[in-house]
């Protein structure tokens, strides 16, 4: 792989390179190919998702960006410069979190931050000051054995974050936490994206994405199928709206008159639901009518981006 | 390399084995307690005194008992036997050495050939004993007189050479195991990768843990001696034994990067801690740490000479147990260090920094 700048960071509109740009990333592990002609755009400052189930090469396209493999075709760029081979002066601009194990042993959270601080040349005050940021003041004197999954996975944060990176790679953040630590970890990485990081995070969890991400990029078996903000890509779809509501206030002919010809009505005892392209007028008649106990409604979502794509259920 | 960086991977790594209270107990007792099994073993290392049985009366030896009763009180005891029979069941047996009877001028000693070096014992003991009583017979002078002297100090005791020994062993286990799980945990966790992320250069990681491993060496070494020299092991250091602490450091130089070279190579710790053990524990029989060299077979002496332990033991020993000048050191100083940056370089060559 060459060592000159890539003419792929274009001048912008505004004249600001792209952050990270990618151009027909290959690599293969004997037969499999694990990325396969990825090619894409990352924004400074921009929240970026890469989205997709297990082994679809997620993990592998980070390695590459983050320069800890060397991809067997394709360009890359961080901020202008080649992370391949290793390049101690784009290093310290980027963070990059790991999984919440890789700790020196027995050393308090507060030990772990200024170790890592250090080998930035970054003071111990300043490290102290990120344990606040991700919220672990009161856990800094214990040893990292002993924190709870979240507080590791923070800590692990904190030390990608530590020296204060243009460009924060996350892979799989929320790997193995509890509903209420997910969001405890999703608001500090909107703060942390607030702070104008471009961060890039690669994910299966759907709601992850859809919730934290400005754009995502749908990946499987090596290849990006669509790239796009979440929200775009399902209205894209055109999905059929799903409404439901509590059983009993109207009967089963009455609620297919009301939706129209090409509604789907279903009616289990519980609940009654009406699937249409047409929610509004549906939902206005229902509200004429005072038959909204117990509504529900359900658009599409990425799951059904996915399936859109690739024809399969998603599994993650 | 960052002074910086240095001193504070230094210091993380040090804090991680300091604390680990189990672990750094076990390193200082554990040679210790060999010291304790080894050192009654070697306590009294001279021969076991013969066990006579004296059938009948047998008047050579008494007077010969009586003439000299401190010399050969030393080399063995006399109980009278009930019966010949019963005498010789008992050498057949092993529970005495011979029996010996008086048959009018001939003195009959019968032994087992079990064991060559008692047998051999008996037998000289016994015709020095009728020889003595010839000479005396004849009325004359002897001529030559026999004057033997050690050639060692008087106070030198097992001890002296098995204390060097174990604390080589020491070292070396220490080194090695030290380094190569060390780095293959890391490897494992990902922290060589999340330092391969930091603009942190290799060579101050690896200085950071040879200061650390080195200082932890030169600790263990106090700790041990400390130890051999109360008045219950009675270790006694000689002139130049300061001499060892550069011969302790280049041996933890060479068994570190023996470490380095498993650790290198090896995929987990289970596996960096059984291929150490393999090449550690050998070398501590073959090296003439466990068995002092003067007491080992002809092979086992060829094959120590590629032994780096050997080299470490011999220093120490020279130094602080044979009591020679400090330039005795400096051939085994300089030989591990030798090994030390070969074995070293074909470490680096073949180190995976990450798991593919």
């Amino acid at each position: 792989m060459s060592r000159r700048i890539l003419p792929l960071c274009n001048v912008r509109v505004l004249g600001v390179p792209a952050a990270i740009a990618v151009r027909d990333l290959r690599k293969s592990y004997g037969d499999t190919r694990a990325v396969d002609g990825v090619t894409f755009e990352v924004e400074p400052g921009e929240f970026f998702g890469i989205l997709g189930p297990n082994g679809a090469g997620k993990t592998t396209t980070l390695e590459i960006i983050e320069g800890l493999r060397q991809p067997d075709g394709g360009e890359v760029a961080v901020l202008g410069l080649p992370p391949w081979p290793r390049n101690p002066a784009l290093l310290p601009r980027m963070g990059v979190q790991l999984q919440a194990s890789s700790f020196f042993e027995r050393l308090t959270a507060r030990e772990q931050l200024r170790t890592f601080a250090a080998l930035y040349g970054i003071p111990a005050g300043r490290a102290d000051a990120m344990l606040e940021v991700v919220g672990l003041t009161d856990k800094a004197a214990t040893r990292t054995e002993k924190l709870s999954g979240g507080q590791a996975q923070r800590l692990s944060i904190a030390c990608a974050l530590v020296h204060g990176p243009d460009v924060l790679f996350l892979d799989e953040p929320t790997g193995a936490l509890d509903p209420q630590a997910r969001r405890n970890l999703w608001d500090l990485l909107r703060v942390i994206s607030a702070e104008g990081r471009t961060v890039v995070l690669t994910t299966h969890h759907m709601d992850e994405a859809e919730t934290l991400c400005e754009r995502v990029a749908i990946m499987d078996h090596g290849q990006i199928l669509k790239t796009g903000p979440p929200a775009a890509l399902v209205r894209e779809l055109d999905q059929p709206v799903r409404i439901s509501l509590e059983s009993g206030q109207l009967s089963l002919d009455e609620a297919r008159q009301l939706a129209g010809g090409d509604a789907a009505v279903a009616d289990d005892e519980v609940s009654l639901t009406i699937v249409t392209s047409e929610p509004a007028e549906v939902l206005a008649e229902l509200a004429q009518r005072r038959a909204l106990a117990g509504l529900q409604v359900r658009g599409g979502n990425l799951e059904d981006v996915f399936l859109n794509l690739t024809g399969r259920e998603y599994r993650a | 390399m960052n002074l910086q960086s240095f001193r504070s991977l230094s210091r993380a790594m040090a804090l991680g084995y300091v604390r680990d209270r189990t672990a750094l107990i076990f390193t200082i007792l554990i040679p210790v307690l060999f010291l304790v099994l080894f050192g009654s073993i070697y306590k009294n290392s001279t021969t076991p005194k013969l066990s006579i049985l004296e059938v009948g009366k047998v008047t050579l030896v008494d007077q010969a008992r009586a003439a000299s009763p401190g010399e050969l009180g030393k080399i063995l005891t006399v109980t009278p036997a009930g019966s010949l029979a019963a005498a010789l069941s008992d050498v057949r047996k092993g529970t005495d050495d011979a029996a010996v009877q008086q048959r009018g001028n001939r003195l009959v000693v019968h032994y087992s050939a079990a064991d060559p070096t008692k047998a051999a014992v008996v037998n000289s003991v016994f015709s020095t004993i009728v020889e003595q009583f010839n000479l005396a017979a004849t009325g004359r002078p002897p001529a030559y007189r026999l004057v033997s002297h050690q050639v060692e100090d008087k106070s030198l005791k097992a001890i002296q050479y098995l204390a060097p020994g174990l604390l080589g062993w020491a070292i070396a286990s220490g080194g090695a195991f030290g380094a190569s799980i060390t780095l293959v945990g890391w490897r494992h966790n990902k922290l060589l990768r999340r330092l391969r992320l930091s603009p942190v250069s290799v060579s101050s990681v690896v200085a950071a843990r040879i200061w650390v491993g080195v200082a932890l060496a030169v600790v263990q070494m106090f700790a041990f001696l400390g130890i051999a020299t109360t008045p219950y092991f009675g270790l006694k250091l000689t002139a130049s034994w300061w001499m060892a602490i550069p011969v302790v450091i280049s041996g933890t130089l060479a068994f570190m990067a023996i470490g380095l070279l498993v650790g290198a190579a090896a995929k987990s710790q289970q596996a960096a801690s059984a291929v150490a053990n393999l090449i550690i524990l050998p070398m501590a029989f073959l090296g003439g740490a466990f068995i002092p060299l003067e007491f080992a077979p002809d092979w086992v002496r060829q094959v120590s000479y590629v032994m780096p332990l050997r080299y470490l033991v011999t220093g120490m020993q020279n130094v602080m147990a044979r009591g020679l000048g400090p330039a005795s050191a400096l051939p085994s100083i300089g030989i591990l260090l030798g090994f030390a940056v070969v074995v070293t370089l074909i470490a680096v060559r073949v180190f995976q920094w990450d798991e593919i």
